[in-house]
């Protein structure tokens, strides 16, 4: 699936990376606690979260991931769109909840980054 | 296997210093990554990296953090002034945690980063003296063969 696929099927905004959205990803992480992302994650997963905090966007680079997700309509401080800016990382904002935004990738195939 | 020069950088970390977390180690992500380290092996020196300065931030006044790499290791050691670890064996258990709840809504203090460490590093050591300050020892071998 690509980036370009999720913004459709989650209804979300590009906060930024618009010029990456046909890249491809397998995995998914959905979490609110970066202590979790960071014990459990694979390099390249999508990272759904509603931590829209600087240390989100910090911890999906440190987990090389493939682009954020922030659900409930959340969006990134100015100093994490800034950090997302510098390091490449494209950011989604779905007004959809954790649950339902998981639910609808998983349904489309997506699995989960403790999957395999 | 290329051969790689020894190089040694260091940094400081500021406690309670939430805006700045994880600074250090992304520019230890950067340095490994440029010099054309295994993106596998960079990545695990990233996390427990990350883990480790998430550590200093949230309970220590301040830390210091090297990073040494020769041919055939990357090590990172990180010395804190800070309460120190009553109860190491405790703390290297999943689960166990002393955090706040302004660490909770930071997303850490599960409990998870001690763990993580270990499960990243090839070695990790931790030494820690209550009331002054806790030191880690995380080692990584560039080979998958290991051997320090």
């Amino acid at each position: 699936m690509t980036l370009r696929d999720v913004a459709e099927l989650l209804k979300a905004e590009v906060i930024f990376g618009k010029q990456h959205l046909d890249e491809e990803f397998e995995l998914a992480g959905a979490s609110d606690l970066m202590s979790d992302v960071l014990a459990l994650s694979r390099p390249g997963i999508l990272l759904l979260t509603g931590l829209a905090n600087t240390q989100s966007v910090r911890t999906a680079e440190i987990v090389e991931a493939k682009a954020i997700v922030y659900v409930r309509g959340r969006r990134p401080s100015q100093e994490g769109l800034e950090l997302a800016e510098k390091n490449k990382m494209p950011i989604l904002s779905t007004k959809f909840l954790m649950y339902k935004a998981c639910g609808l990738l998983y349904g489309r195939g997506v699995r989960g980054m403790g999957d395999r | 296997m290329v051969s790689r020069h020894n190089l040694s950088h260091a940094f400081e970390i500021k406690g309670g210093d939430f805006g700045k977390a994880g600074c250090v180690s992304l520019e230890i992500k950067e340095i490994l990554r440029d010099l054309g380290i295994d993106p596998a092996i960079v990545r695990r020196a990233a996390i427990a990296a990350y883990e480790a300065e998430m550590n200093v931030v949230m309970y220590a006044e301040s830390g210091k953090v090297v990073l040494r790499l020769n041919p055939k290791v990357i090590r990172i050691t990180l010395e804190d002034q800070g309460p120190g670890i009553h109860d190491i064996e405790m703390a290297m258990q999943e689960g166990y945690t002393t955090a706040t709840d302004q660490m909770r809504e930071m997303g850490f203090g599960a409990g998870m980063g001690l763990p993580n460490i270990k499960k990243n590093a090839d070695r990790f050591e931790l030494k820690s003296k209550v009331g002054k300050g806790t030191s880690y020892n995380i080692i990584i071998h560039l080979n998958p063969e290991g051997g320090t």
